[in-house]
């Protein structure tokens, strides 16, 4: 092994801080690149839904029912207003508040488990079922791919307000706080254009 | 870095030492989270599965190195070129660049770690499941026989019973999953964990090349892990994407598998040309020519490769129009490649040159891959395309491209940065006979096959008949491989004895310009005992290096700076050895194999995989003191 020659100190970076947050935190960079995968994921899927209407003749195939609109639309107006407790949560975060951040995670896994239950309803309505076609296939797989989107962000909402209740928070968890609110963004957007897709396309179509 | 002589410098490299070691035996091997330690079994994993490949290969070779022999059978045949085509493309060739960039991202940026260390591990491990998940099912006679895309509707329900389309399909997303997490790693570790003073116009080209083909990958991987679960599903709850009897269409798997499979070869390409820019820079002595061109190039790769997927598919009968698009952008691309190949020739023509081993693969690189980009050139046009498709032509121009146009380098790279990971030089001597082995072999083997193409023999045939005149040129391409494969044997030989018995040489063996030469060889658990700054593209080359201090020495510590300028923002903790990345990637191998015999699986599967990521994302802080569940004294 050898040593090269050494380098000329011309400064400390001990006076820096130990934390970040936003854009300047490296994790808020890691979930951004989950977020583009995903991301990509959703448009490809919505692709597929394109690419095989644009081959049907019908669209839904004759004796397929237009998607319900009632626990769908339900779901996506629920979907909405989470966005309100959600951006709370996250300035409460940005502002390092305990207090806040320990009851609105906690408040945000209630609001979870509410639309999981819509979501459940949901697919519950969903006609005619995957195997009938292609048109029900791709639309069940767009519902189910962001169905495991909710149910993954759930989980870890969950997880978190356990750990935010039983330990002390530093500005790590803050910051991690603050991504799970982007995420839970990410999640309600990228339904809005799958609910127009799956639900209202058809009826344009 | 460290002091040469005894004082502060090496009581802080020995505590730094002490603060990053893993722990020690089986345990640290199982849990360790050093980049280096990771990509190290990630390589040596990829090249021994090269040598399985490369063992297929020449059991085909001699099955075709002569008219009518029936050594093999039809169906042995098609499982040994599936099984030689998915092993090289899905558990070779993109692995290995990931690997590659895993243990020299962090080294080139003056870094102590990845951005992520864990996932890096649980990339490894998840990429582990994908390769026992082609290859023991082959232990025991379950073989994907479809070729490396298995197009429905032959891999479909219908066609194919029993589960060796769902081990491939599989295997796609163990490999995938595993690529992805490696790409967000290395990309955000490339935006965020650069040195003082490397702002995007004075970062490496080899930095730009990973990141570009990091941001491909992102955008290219999920349409081939959608189109393997639709045909998972297809297959287990019959859905019908692919089947034109319930409405689907077979051709939009072709689409979403080419909207991957084409930027694939950029993302094994592009890393290459980080390689070879590295390596030109360094032997030829001279700050690599035209910079600011090579950046655009890579770049314009990046977005072009996009745009061409469909000329995989002009046999399929899409509409002209669509024809000529793909014609022309596949044309296009040619472009940038020839932007970087001048740069490179400009750079050798006004520098220095050294011929050693490293710099042989790089004029072994430019010359193969020139032909394989004109005989790309070739079928990139429709009209053509349509003879040659499915011919031995197309053999040969892949393998001019891939082997040519990244293998080489890599194992060019492979030369030049072995001294840095071992501490020693490779033999000059037995890598410049290995260099003319493997080239020369290569050419010998795969040149015969444009012409046996242009003469119209198929691909994917066990055996022809005596009248075709093949024959001859058969057993030209079989020696030849042989004699490609000695090489290899020769080129590994060279490796392991260089590893005990090899010349020791210092930090700087070759005189590099980048900052992974600054490192010890090999390179200490911490990689380096200051953070390094950055003035120019070639810091090494100048008088004094500069650096901070101030970064925690009993405890892991990383600096985080700005995207574009690099300007210092706060210290990063930085994880340590853990056995969660392993648990959670066992925890996904069953719910992944569960999932091709029961959908439920997904569920319940989901349970385990939940439980070892909560464990793995467990911060350790101390018990709250406030609150209904805070621990009071």
């Amino acid at each position: 092994m050898s040593s090269p020659e050494s380098p000329r100190i011309i400064g400390s970076l001990a006076d820096l801080p130990d934390s970040a947050r936003g854009a300047a935190h490296l994790v808020w960079w890691g979930n951004l690149g989950f977020m583009l995968i995903e991301g990509t994921g959703f448009v490809l899927a919505v692709g597929c839904y394109l690419f095989l209407s644009s081959a049907s003749a019908a669209w839904p195939p004759a004796g397929d029912p237009l998607p319900s609109l009632w626990w769908s639309s339900i779901f996506t107006l629920a979907l909405i207003a989470s966005e309100i407790p959600n951006l709370w949560v996250k300035r409460r975060s940005g502002e390092h508040d305990a207090a806040a951040v320990r009851l609105g995670v906690l408040a945000m896994t209630a609001i979870g488990l509410i639309l999981l239950f819509l979501r459940a309803c949901e697919i519950a309505a969903l006609q005619p079922s995957w195997h009938q076609d292609a048109y029900a296939s791709v639309m069940w797989m767009l519902v189910i791919l962001h169905s495991s989107h909710i149910v993954t962000d759930w989980g870890d909402t969950l997880v978190q307000a356990l750990w935010l209740h039983t330990h002390q928070i530093g500005d790590d968890q803050f910051a991690d706080v603050e991504d799970n609110c982007n995420y839970w963004t990410f999640v309600v957007v990228a339904w809005l254009p799958l609910y127009a897709v799956i639900y209202w396309l058809p009826r344009f179509a | 870095m460290t002091a040469t002589a005894a004082g502060p410098g090496d009581s802080r490299a020995a505590q730094l030492r002490q603060t990053w070691r893993d722990p020690p035996g089986l345990w640290g091997f199982l849990t360790t989270v050093d980049h280096k330690r990771i990509a190290a079994r990630y390589i040596v994993t990829t090249l021994f599965l090269l040598f399985l490949a490369g063992m297929l290969a020449m059991d085909m070779r001699l099955q075709l190195s002569a008219p009518g022999l029936h050594r093999m059978d039809p169906q042995l045949y098609n499982e040994s070129f599936s099984l030689h085509g998915s092993t090289m493309l899905f558990l070779v060739s993109v692995p290995v660049m990931e690997a590659m960039a895993l243990w020299l991202v962090p080294l080139m940026l003056g870094q102590r770690n990845m951005a992520f260390p864990r996932l890096a591990a649980f990339s490894y491990w998840l990429y582990l499941g994908g390769v026992l998940m082609l290859w023991l099912p082959h232990a025991v006679n379950i073989t994907p026989d479809l070729g490396w895309f298995e197009y429905p509707p032959l891999s479909g329900p219908a066609y194919s019973p029993g589960h060796r389309a769902d081990i491939w399909a599989q295997m796609i997303t163990f490999t995938e999953v595993a690529a992805l997490a490696a790409s967000v790693n290395v990309a955000m570790t490339i935006l965020k964990l650069r040195p003082p003073g490397m702002t995007l116009a004075k970062m490496p080209l080899f930095l730009w090349a990973m990141l570009v083909a990091s941001l491909m990958t992102i955008f290219a991987l999920p349409a081939v892990m959608l189109a393997t679960s639709m045909l998972i599903a297809d297959r287990l709850v019959s859905t019908h994407f692919f089947s034109p009897s319930g409405g689907g269409d077979a051709l939009l798997f072709q689409h979403l598998f080419w909207f991957f499979g084409h930027p694939e070869v950029y993302i094994i390409f592009v890393p290459a040309v980080g390689f070879v820019s590295a390596i030109v820079e360094t032997f030829a002595r001279r700050p690599i020519f035209g910079y600011a061109a090579m950046v655009l190039s890579v770049l314009a790769i990046g977005i072009l490769a996009f745009g061409l997927w469909v000329h995989h598919m002009f046999a399929v009968g899409l509409p002209r129009l669509g024809n000529d698009f793909y014609t022309a952008a596949s044309m296009t691309i040619a472009l940038p490649a020839g932007i970087q190949i001048f740069c490179w020739i400009a750079t050798i023509w006004g520098g220095r040159p050294r011929l050693a081993t490293p710099m042989l693969w790089v004029i072994g690189f430019i010359i193969t891959f020139v032909i394989g980009g004109l005989s790309g050139v070739m079928t990139a046009s429709a009209p053509l395309d349509l003879q040659l498709t499915d011919t031995y032509f197309i053999v040969a121009h892949f393998h001019y491209v891939l082997v040519g146009g990244a293998i080489f380098p890599l194992l060019g790279a492979f030369c030049y940065w072995y001294p840095k990971a071992t501490g020693r030089l490779m033999s000059e001597k037995l890598g410049t006979l290995a260099f003319a082995l493997i080239v020369g072999g290569f050419n010998l083997g795969f040149f015969p096959m444009h012409i046996l193409g242009l003469w119209g023999m198929p691909r994917r045939v066990y055996t022809y008949p005596a009248g075709m005149g093949w024959g001859t040129l058969n057993l030209v391409a079989t020696i030849g491989s042989a004699v490609a494969v000695v090489g290899g044997l020769v080129f590994v030989a060279n490796a392991l004895w260089s590893f005990w018995y090899g010349r020791r040489v210092g930090a700087d063996p070759w005189g590099g310009p980048t900052l992974e030469w600054a490192a010890r060889s090999p390179p200490p658990p911490h990689n380096f005992d200051l953070v390094l700054c950055v003035d120019s593209l070639t810091p090494l080359w100048k008088k004094e290096l500069t650096a901070f201090d101030g970064l925690a020495l009993d405890r892991r510590e990383m600096l985080v700076t700005t995207v574009m300028e690099a300007e210092p923002i706060y210290r990063q903790n930085s994880v340590g050895p853990s056995i969660w990345p392993l648990m959670s990637a066992l925890a996904v191998t069953l719910l992944f194999v569960g999932s091709i015999f029961t959908p439920w699986a997904l569920v319940w599967g989901a349970v385990p995989v939940a439980i070892a990521l909560t464990f793995w994302f467990w911060p350790t802080r101390a018990r709250a003191s406030t609150g209904p569940l805070g621990r009071r004294r």
